[in-house]
Parts: structure tokens; sequence; C-alpha cells
């Protein structure tokens, strides 16, 4: 009895050196936590599950990888929770950008900071749309109509309020130098919809939450909000594709917004830890599945890990700070 | 006509015996997951999402949707045997289900609940099949003041039926509008009410509330009066599944206006609680024994239990053609579309025939295969309630400690679910109906959303609730309910004078 169990001590012993020698041979060793710090079925929810079910296919990770939903304060209680998540490795979360705008509108206690970056896996795009049946093709024509009618009187649906679809909103206001009337709604399915019901005069959803109703041809894009074009010329509706959507700049509206779908971890994990979802993440996206993805919902593929990412972050921050103070979005705290 | 061949094409994919064993094993699964409070329809698939990435897209689907049917089966289990709803359209279910049960009378209830249920959905279905595009369209007209005036109607449909003091029921009632309001205001952005406790940013979950009023609550009173079930001599034979059959028919009517409810509800998307809710009290006024409901009528059973399931079924048509999801679980189910690559939207119909319509046909036989399943686990269920209550109470505390817990994965949630239940028990003893406290919970937050919504469209303007033809109708219906009794007062007394005046 006593021989095996120095046995099994010995060779945990002789484990542990091997491994230290072999760098960044850190595995989880419990199940990973998957936090989604938004419902379920919006846009983090169906990338976080997407990547679930690829890791379970392709069997890239020994132990199981659950997601968790936790969505309370704008998706403070799933920033809170891996804050005070000390140094547990088995622990990762999905951001949107709410990781900057629910501590700026809210003054929920926490900030990029107190986290752990580890990747960037992809950029989402923001596109204004409206309602096929209406006569504006342009954004030119969109624009003088805005301008024509009374301020306030055209109505622009948008997710959440103080988020980033109201924070373009804004944009958009100071760049034509008139109101719209600003009306959220929980999910960005359900915004599309109220734009094809003509409930709202236009929206700027993502390309994931929209492109049905393109299809369809009941919705029509004007422009996205990036600097380049969108890079995916299959054709989606009347021989058009995401690629043959002009930028919002080119057409007169000065306004670049792209949505952060990166991974963040516990604040006191070891180099190592964050190495081995890094490694994770490059075979995720590797996978036709994650193309597959990509291409259903046009999204822009920037991939930053380390110090590049950190920096991408921190500008970011800085850029919303501004963004939310000129638009008056800023909790009385900060 | 080309609807038919698909829909035959359809049942032939859905027939074939590995999708027949993928349905039967979600049909279990999902009466499992509907019997454990709080876990609920939409995590559960969510947990079991991943089983499902193997499988042909059609398969998947038919698994997940067969979850789903096994859900809304298993809910109405625990709320008729223990009061405990496991999902919250089963709380209407409570009111005369548990009152069967502690009569004996609980293989009766749970009979005519699941053959309710099976009802409703097959009406839905049906609708489906056949008017699928047509109601498509009639979903885009719902904008924020539509959806209000349907929260509006289910309010007051329900005011003015429970048979305390019409005060305590307002006082019931505001308790739990203040309750829906703590945590994000979704139209400022800013936290409400939360007095920086953080774990209050989530706000009081229904679920948690319901776990705990009804359930703890439930046997505290036990508890106190003498540690028994009553009820323990229901019977157990499956004879009593076809005696219930032979009463079901006379309640046609009361199964009709529930199915169109619930189908409407559904499609709106306000869901299947509003629907149960607005079903019973409806009920509850046209009944012949509209008295009785609240005393273990079976009506009062039938009724919530078909619009739930209608509407439940009703649900997942917006989400198919419009993608917009008709309840949580939906949405969870169009994460799953989405992985699978298919694209919920209006071309969803004419590209993905195969897979629609495979859907559609599993969604009659999934409910039939359900049904089979739980009629004869009837006597099953039934005798649960022959074990000492001092062995099953210990597990029910743990079962509602478990789904308060999962919920949001956090304890505190079962803290606030003791306190809710000490609350339960204190109204219950002041004679506080629970009912109005638990519809403001549920639709509290929806219909100040959609108040709020349609205030700024309007710049203020409370007109809005009246600008068109489909606003106001449900609006002016809502008030006939909510004035009903006083209309229905000043009729006898005319006709009083008149007879008195001949």
């Amino acid at each position: 009895m006593r021989s095996s169990v120095l046995r099994v001590a010995l060779a945990t012993v002789a484990a542990f050196c091997t491994s230290g020698i072999a760098s960044a041979a850190w595995e989880p060793v419990r199940p990973v936590e998957f936090i989604v710090p938004a419902g379920t079925g919006g846009g983090a929810d169906q990338m976080a599950r997407t990547i679930q079910g690829i890791v379970t296919k392709h069997s890239l990770m020994k132990q199981p990888m659950v997601v968790i939903n936790k969505s309370g304060g704008a998706g403070g209680e799933g920033f809170l929770d891996v804050k005070s998540s000390g140094n547990n490795p088995h622990k990762i979360i999905i951001t949107l950008s709410n990781l900057f705008t629910t501590p700026l509108a809210t003054g929920i206690p926490f900030s990029w900071k107190d986290l752990t970056p580890v990747a960037m896996l992809a950029l989402d795009e923001f596109v204004l749309w409206v309602n096929a049946d209406k006569p504006y093709k342009t954004v030119k024509e969109y624009v003088d109509a805005v301008k024509k009618a009374p301020p306030g009187s055209m109505k622009m649906g948008g997710t959440g309020s103080k988020q980033e679809d109201q924070i373009i909103t804004v944009a958009i206001e100071k760049a034509i130098s008139t109101k719209f009337t600003y009306i959220p709604y929980k999910g960005g399915g359900e915004v599309a919809v109220q734009l094809v019901g003509n409930h709202v005069d236009s929206t700027v959803n993502n390309p994931i939450e929209a492109v049905a109703q393109w299809r369809g041809g009941k919705l029509r894009p004007l422009c996205v909000f990036d600097g380049k074009q969108m890079a995916y010329d299959e054709p989606i509706a009347d021989g058009k594709g995401w690629k043959d959507i002009p930028t919002c700049k080119s057409q007169g509206l000065d306004m670049e917004y792209l949505m952060l779908r990166g991974i963040f971890m516990a604040p006191k994990v070891t180099k190592d830890q964050v190495e081995y979802y890094i490694e994770l993440f490059k075979k995720v996206r590797a996978t036709p599945e994650w193309q597959d993805f990509m291409k259903s919902g046009a999204f822009n593929t920037t991939f930053l890990t380390g110090a590049d990412y950190a920096k991408w972050v921190e500008v970011e921050e800085k850029r919303h700070q501004v963004l939310m103070k000129e638009a008056g979005f800023l909790s009385a705290g900060n | 006509m080309e609807e038919l061949v698909n829909l035959f094409h359809g049942f032939a994919v859905a027939l074939q015996p590995f999708n027949i064993m993928v349905m039967l094993l979600g049909i279990v699964l999902g009466v499992i997951i509907g019997v454990l409070p709080g876990l609920g329809g939409a995590n559960g698939v969510a947990i079991l999402l991943p089983l499902t990435f193997s499988m042909p897209p059609t398969s998947a689907i038919i698994m997940l949707s067969c979850i789903y049917w096994g859900a809304l089966f298993g809910g109405a289990i625990t709320s008729i045997l223990f009061n405990i709803p496991g999902e919250p359209w089963s709380v209407a279910t409570t009111f005369d289900g548990y009152p069967m049960a502690q009569q004996g009378k609980a293989g009766e209830a749970l009979t005519a609940a699941f053959t309710s249920s099976f009802v409703g959905a097959l009406f839905a279905v049906v609708m489906i099949t056949l008017v699928a595009p047509l109601v498509a369209s009639f979903a885009l007209q719902f904008g924020p003041a539509e959806k209000f005036a349907v929260y509006f109607l289910a309010f007051c449909s329900f005011v003015g039926l429970s048979k305390e003091p019409p005060f305590k029921t307002i006082a019931a009632m505001m308790m739990g509008f203040a309750l829906a309001a703590v945590g994000l205001d979704s139209i400022t952005g800013q936290l409400r009410l939360t007095f920086g406790f953080t774990e209050l940013l989530n706000g009081f979950d229904f679920l948690i509330a319901v776990i705990g009023l009804f359930g703890i609550g439930e046997i505290l009173l036990t508890m106190e009066e003498g540690l028994s079930f009553r009820g323990g001599k229901a019977k157990i034979n499956l004879r009593v599944v076809l005696q219930t059959w032979k009463e079901l028919p006379r309640y046609w009517m009361t199964s009709l206006r529930s199915c169109i409810i619930g189908c409407w509800m559904g499609i709106t998307p306000a869901g299947a609680t509003p629907a149960s809710f607005m079903s019973y009290g409806i009920a509850k006024r046209v009944s012949k024994n509209g008295k009785n409901f609240g005393k273990g009528e079976i009506e009062g059973v039938v009724a919530p239990e078909t619009a739930a399931h209608a509407a439940g079924t009703a649900a997942l048509l917006p989400m198919l053609s419009l993608g917009v999801p008709g309840s949580p679980t939906a949405a969870v189910l169009l994460g799953g579309l989405l992985i699978w690559g298919l694209q919920p939207g209006p071309m969803l119909f004419v590209e993905q025939k195969e897979f629609v319509w495979g859907l559609i046909a599993s969604m009659y036989l999934g409910n039939l295969f359900g049904l089979i399943v739980v009629l004869t686990c009837v006597p099953i269920f039934a005798a649960i309630l022959r074990v000492p209550f001092s062995i099953i109470a210990p597990l029910i505390l743990v079962l509602c400690a478990i789904g308060a817990y999962s919920v949001h994965s956090s304890t505190f949630d079962g803290m606030l679910m003791l306190v809710f239940g000490v609350v339960g028990y204190l109204l219950k003893k002041c004679n506080y109906p629970l009912a109005p406290l638990v519809l403001a919970i549920v639709l509290g937050d929806k219909a100040e959303e959609a108040f709020r919504q349609s205030l700024l469209g309007s710049q203020g303007s409370l007109g809005i609730f009246f600008s068109n033809p489909l606003v106001s109708t449900i609006m002016v219906l809502g008030l006939i309910a909510l004035f009903w009794s006083a209309i229905q007062e000043g009729f006898t007394r005319l006709r009083r004078t008149r007879t008195a005046a001949a």
C-alpha cells in the first residue's frame, strides 16, 4: 500500500519535472467556465457557443468547456465574477463593447485592467440599415431626408442604452448636425425586425443580426462603419455582397466603429496559462466551422495577442471615454 | 397543396429510426429538466446543445425541440404535486392543480394537464402548417405600443380575479412591480434600486421568487399543519386517464379559447407566461363554474395548460420566419440554428425546405410521443404523494436550492429563495394573493419597457396607444376586462329597475 502511494508521488514529481522542462505545458485540470457577459441568443453568446461546439467536436481540450451567461447589470455581473476570481485559470470571458461602456455608464467598479488579456478573436462590423421599401438608396439621400424632417422625428433603433449602438447614433447626429430619437431594445434580432415592421426608421445592426432580412429583400444596407470595405464578396441580395457596401466615411459620414470580440481571464493567472488559451484559440481559428461562422457574420478577422492586444484595448478604452463624455453618457462617479 | 406534400416528406424524414430515437431521448431529458424547478427549458437546451453538434442539423433540431416539448410537459408535474411551478408558465396551473392533488385527484389533474398541453400544441402546429407566411406578416405589425397593449390586456384580465379584497390584490401587485424595477433600467442604461449591492445587479429573478414564494412557502405551511401530504390516497392506476378523458370534451369551449389566446401570444411574441395567466383569468370570468376556480376545478387546469403549450409552440414560428425568438428557450434554439449554418429569416422556408418541414413534422410526432410517455407515467407521479412528508420535504428543499442556484450560478440566489419563502408564508397567512405579485414580477419590467419605448417614439404623447385599429382594439379589450365586473353590475341593475318599472 505504502509503496504504491510512494510510487504515485514519485510519478507525479517526475511529471512535474518534465512539464517544467517542456515550457508552457499547463493544461486545464477541471472543466473550463466560459463566461458570456450578455444574454442567451445574442452575438457574444452565439460566438461562445460556436467555440464550445468547435472545441467539443474537434476534441481540442481534454476537459469540457461550459458556457455560462452572466448578463446582469449590462454584463457587469460577468466581469465582476472574473475580476474576483484571483488566479483561477479555469475561467475565461468573452467581451463585447460593454467591457468599456458598462463601467463608464453605470459606475459598476471594473475595468479591463482588472483582467488579463488573452486574445482578440475578431471584430464585429456595424452597418447602417434602412427598410427596403423606403426610397433612400444612398447615405446622401437618407441624410437629406433626416435633415428635412423635424429634429427628433426620425427614429433610430438599437440594442441597449448608452452602449455601442447609441454611441454610433450620437456620432451620426454630430456628423450631420441633427437629432434622432433613439429607441433601445433588448436584442439585435428584435431591432432588425422592428425596422422591417417600420416601427423605427433606421438601425446600426451588426451584419449577422440583419443578414437574413437583407437576403429576404426586407432591409437595405447603406454603409459600413469601418475604415475599409468588408472582405466577403459572395452575393447576398440583388447580386450584391458585403464587399459592395461602401464605407460611411466615403459617403460623408465620418465615423468608424468596430466591436471587440476578445477573450480575457482572471487577474492573477500565469503566463503559461495564458499561452495555453492562445494556442487553443489559434487551433479554433484554423477550423472550417470557424471560417464559416466568420463569413456568415461578415466579421473582421483581425487576431491579436499579448502586448499588441493590450495596446489596442487601451487605445479603445480612451476612445470610448471621449465618445461617451461627448455624448453625456458618463455616470456621476466617472 | 405543395405544403402538404412537403409535410409528408417531412414525416418521412422525422420517422427515420435514428430520428425517432433522438425524439424519445429528447422528451425524457426534457421532462427531467421541466421537473427540476429553476433549471428551465432555456438552460436545459443550452446545456444539452453541445450534445447535438455531431448530429445532422435536422436530427439536432428535432432533439432540441423535443427537449422543449418535454420541459413544457414536465413543468406541470411539480406544480400539481407540490405547488412548485417548474417553469414560469406553470404558475397558473398550480391555482387549481394543487388543490386537486390535495383532494386526492392528482391523477386526474395530471391527465388533464398533459392532454390539454397536447391539444394546445397540436392546434398551434396545425396553424403553423397552414398559415405560416400570413402569421409572420401579422407579427411584424407589433411595435412597442402594440406589445404594451398586450401586456395591459394580460394585467387587466387578471385584476379582480382574486377572491381577496381588491386592496390586497393591488398591494401584492404593486410589490411585484417594485421588485421587477430592481436592476438595470434598460431604457436609460442606469442601475436602479440596487443600493450599491453588486448582487442586486440582476434584479430579482422571477424563478427564484416563484421557487421561494410557492415551494418553500408551501413546505412551511405544511409543516405547520402537521407534517403530512393531503392527497396521499390518489388513485394510482391507468384507468384514471380514461375516466378523465371522458370528462374533458365538456370543456371544448375553454380549450378552443385557450388555443387561440395561446397562439396569438406566442406569435406576437409575448410568450407562454402571459398566455397562461390571461387564459386562466378569462376562463374564470366566462365559465359557469367560475366560482369554484382556485378550489380544484379541472377547467382551471385545462385553460392555462392549453394556452401555455399553444403559445410555446407558436413561439417557434416567429423564430423561424423572422429570426426573433418568442421565448428564452427559442432564443437558445436560434443560437443552435446559426451554429449549424442555418439562417432563420424570411428565406429559411424557401431555401431549407427539408429542414423546416422535418422540424414541423417532428412537432406533430414529438408531441404525440411526449403525451404517450407522460401519460403512462401518471401513476408513478401520483404515487410520489404516498412517500412520507418527512422524507420528501428535504428532497424538495434540495431540489429548490439547486434550482435557485442554477438560474445564475450564484449562492446569493439560494439565500434570496429562502427569504422569498418566508415572505410567501407570511403573505399566505395574511391572505394576500400571490398570483398578482408573481404576474407583476414576470411582466412588470417588460410592460414598463414597451410603455417607455412607445412614449419615446411618440415623443411623450399617450395617443400612440390609440393610433391604429390594432392597438386601439387591444387597449379597449383591456379596459373592458378591467371594468367587467362593474359593467356586469350595471347591467343587472338596469334590468332590475326595468322589471321594477314594469
